[in-house]
């Protein structure tokens, strides 16, 4: 135990100690904030401007609906004719020129409207253009009808679909858009910390291999205590890491926003965009709804699991690296290995992103959540759907066996690859050494 | 003599590949142990086996008398042909934690350790990351992490590997040093004239198995062939050359000599007496030089290993 003790130390100390982790604990976190701040600072500049877009309407009919906004004007076109409007929305470098045609029946508008401009307009502002000639000419073609618009109005009711689950938990949209962030938080978070802190463990193997000291600490050491000291000291240079980054990243951002006045986190990002367009409720109520939602969440079983399945997932994950690590000579050798460990991450990414999100408790969800290689980040993305506590405790189970499956595997592995020198093991050979 | 160590019918296999073959060997206390053989004959493997590292198949190894316990290897310092260190780490910091898994305490290594910089005038390297170090510099800081822990049983493989004439002949003082003072010394090595000037004791290893044991003195005994060396001055070259080519089996040979003789290894029957030769070559002429041929480390290694 006491050795356990000093590798976990020496591990931890030469990582943290190490001047690229050091750099990059402090660049990262401001290179993330400066690109936010760009971002936001370059949208800002984008909404600045002043767009302008002439408008030649022979029909005389819609002119007057565009409104006016901060960023977007209207200049509308008198006695021209098309090809001199479009000279003169060119000349005066205007965003475009939209171009609506004499008709002789209100439907005919449909196919007539036209848009130039110097490049392809921003999908946007064609629909929100759209939009307002199909809403007058709407209202239009019902006026001919005989019909009251205005009543029509009136008399419109909207319909919004109350969600509850059979136990009577309510559930709604914003509910479905906080679980996705939750869940796909968790699951991109165990994803990254696999690739970035996996990878350090074996390049920390492969130290001890070409530095040829492995012989003289496995003459003190078991080589399953260098590992799990290795695995252990590892992880907690990347928890210190990872905390350092959030903390930095507040800090940052705090003082960008102070200096420059910018908000990294007023970017609209579409979830947000979601958010308001499903809540015609002011803030006030968004941030209750939140409040509520979050309220709502199986907290205790999500941070739980979020343990057990980062755990599980993580060492799973980090053994193996280890074992790459003690089958090769140098890094340049580790490719032919890495495919088939980075595979299943990926795929669990992508279940996670694609099926989930579609359907937390579809087949291919499910099924993904059982499989231990791609279980910690799929279960991780379920579970704040409600996921049975039998079902995760099934896949916790599945994963841990796995995992100590794994990890003597790896270890045999380890112990043999860690004194071969010199030479590139292929996948027999490394199937050999598990019966030495 | 006490045994420190023996290995009692040891056998290890990799696959179908049988390493080590039913090896029993005896190490007594206090003696500096030759373990030789040609390259791949299995050393390392038994040398592991020794540490722990690996596990062998069949046998046992007995550390003064009983068998090895996982704390032995505090009792243990191993010199691997295969050695390096971190390279990033400074010489004091990593010298201090390999002491600590060897079981001493960070204050003990740390009087221990000022010690042997001392002694090895390295003390203001500890500062010094092992990459701003040279080989044979580094070499030494290897040796001072072997004996830090006085073991009572050190395991050299190859020690004098990147060393200098200078600090080679400093270290193998150290390790004549170091046996002196009580510990047993196990020595694997190519290098036969370091055996001869070292090892008490040999083992010869060949193709997995054990093939040669025993005190050098003993199999040099053993691998006398009755020969002589001899010098003899005489008017008559060609005749005296002729008889002698009769009566004994003669090989050529040259060594230096201030006289203009006849120079012959000459093999003489099991149950004859050199004194016969002596008398036979007085008559001849005059004898200015005699000397019994002693096989040389050299020569049974070859011999040996051809043999086999």
């Amino acid at each position: 135990m006491n050795h356990l003790r000093l590798i976990i130390h020496r591990e931890y100390i030469t990582k943290v100690r190490n001047k690229s982790f050091i750099i990059m604990t402090f660049l990262s976190p401001l290179i993330m904030v400066g690109i936010f701040t760009l971002v936001a600072y370059l949208s800002q500049l984008n909404n600045d401007s002043i767009r302008t877009i002439s408008v030649l309407d022979d029909s005389g009919l819609f002119a007057n609906e565009f409104e006016n906004t901060e960023t977007l004007k209207f200049n509308i076109l008198q006695d021209f004719d098309l090809s001199e409007a479009k000279k003169i929305s060119e000349l005066s470098e205007d965003y475009g020129l939209l171009f609506i045609p004499k008709v002789e029946k209100i439907e005919d508008i449909s196919n007539a409207v036209a848009f130039y401009s110097e490049d392809s307009a921003s999908l946007q502002q064609i629909d929100a253009i759209e939009d307002v000639i199909a809403e007058k000419a709407n209202a239009l073609r019902l006026k001919e009808a005989g019909i009251d618009a205005e009543g029509i109005k009136k008399l419109r009711i909207r319909v919004r679909a109350k969600q509850e689950t059979y136990q009577g938990q309510e559930t709604s949209k914003l509910g479905s858009i906080l679980k996705l962030g939750f869940g796909g938080a968790a699951g991109y978070l165990l994803f990254m910390f696999i690739i970035i802190y996996g990878n350090m463990i074996m390049r920390s193997v492969i130290e001890e291999k070409t530095s040829r000291i492995i012989e003289v600490i496995i003459s003190s050491v078991k080589p399953i205590q260098l590992l799990l000291g290795k695995i252990i000291g590892t992880t907690l240079a990347g928890i210190t890491q990872f905390s350092a980054w959030v903390i930095l990243m507040g800090v940052f951002s705090l003082i960008i926003s102070t200096i420059f006045g910018i908000e990294p986190s007023e970017m609209q990002s579409p979830q947000e965009e979601l958010i308001r367009q499903n809540l015609d409720g002011g803030t006030q109520q968004i941030i209750q709804d939140l409040i509520l939602e979050i309220h709502n969440l199986p907290i205790a079983n999500l941070v739980i699991m979020f343990l057990m399945f980062f755990i599980g997932g993580y060492l799973l994950y980090a053994s193996l690296y280890a074992a790459i690590g003690a089958a090769v000579d140098s890094e340049t050798d580790t490719q032919q290995f890495m495919l088939p460990i980075l595979m299943p991450l990926i795929l669990a990414i992508y279940v996670g992103f694609f099926t989930v999100i579609e359907n937390p408790h579809g087949t291919v969800s499910q099924v993904f959540s059982y499989i231990p290689f791609t279980s910690p980040v799929v279960m991780l993305m379920r579970i704040p759907f409600g996921v049975p506590l039998w079902q995760q405790l099934l896949s916790l189970t599945i994963l841990f066996t796995t995992f100590i499956g794994t990890v003597w595997s790896a270890a045999k592995i380890y112990r043999v690859g860690i004194l071969m020198y010199g030479k590139k093991a292929s996948y027999k050979e490394i199937f050999k050494w598990l019966k030495y | 003599m006490e045994k420190l160590l023996v290995a009692e019918h040891v056998s290890k296999s990799f696959g179908d590949y049988k390493a080590l073959n039913n090896i029993s060997i005896e190490v007594p206390r206090g003696s500096i142990f030759g373990l030789l053989g040609p390259n791949g004959a299995g050393k390392t493997t038994f040398i592991r086996i020794i540490n722990q590292i690996t596990m062998p198949d069949s046998g046992t190894i007995l550390l003064d008398g009983k068998p090895l316990q996982p704390n032995d290897i505090q009792n243990i310092g191993y010199l691997p042909e295969e050695r390096g260190l971190y390279k990033s780490m400074k010489v004091g910091e990593q010298v201090l934690y390999l002491a600590q898994l060897k079981g001493l305490s960070k204050q003990e290594a740390r009087v221990r350790l000022k010690y042997w910089f001392d002694r090895l005038e390295i003390g203001d390297w500890w500062n010094k990351k092992i990459q701003e170090l040279s080989k044979g510099m580094a070499q030494k800081i290897q040796f001072v992490v072997t004996v830090l822990h006085q073991p009572k049983l050190l395991i050299f493989d190859e020690p004098f590997s990147g060393f200098d004439p200078i600090n080679a002949t400093l270290i193998k003082d150290e390790i004549l040093k170091l046996r002196d003072d009580g510990a047993t010394v196990i020595f694997s090595t190519h290098r036969m004239e370091s055996v001869e000037e070292m090892c008490d004791h040999i083992a010869l290893i060949h193709k997995s198995n054990k093939v040669l044991d025993g005190r050098l003195i003993d199999i040099k005994r053993a691998y006398k062939s009755n020969t002589f060396e001899v010098g003899l001055l005489t008017e008559n070259k060609t005749e005296v050359s002729k008889i002698l080519k009769d009566q004994f089996e003669v090989f050529p040979t040259s060594f230096k000599s201030i006289n203009d003789g006849l120079q012959y290894k000459i093999k003489i029957p099991e149950n004859s007496s050199p004194n016969d030769l002596v008398q036979f070559l007085m008559s001849k002429g005059q004898l200015n030089h005699f000397a019994e041929v002693i096989p040389s480390a050299n020569d049974i290694f070859i011999e040996t290993v051809q043999k086999n």
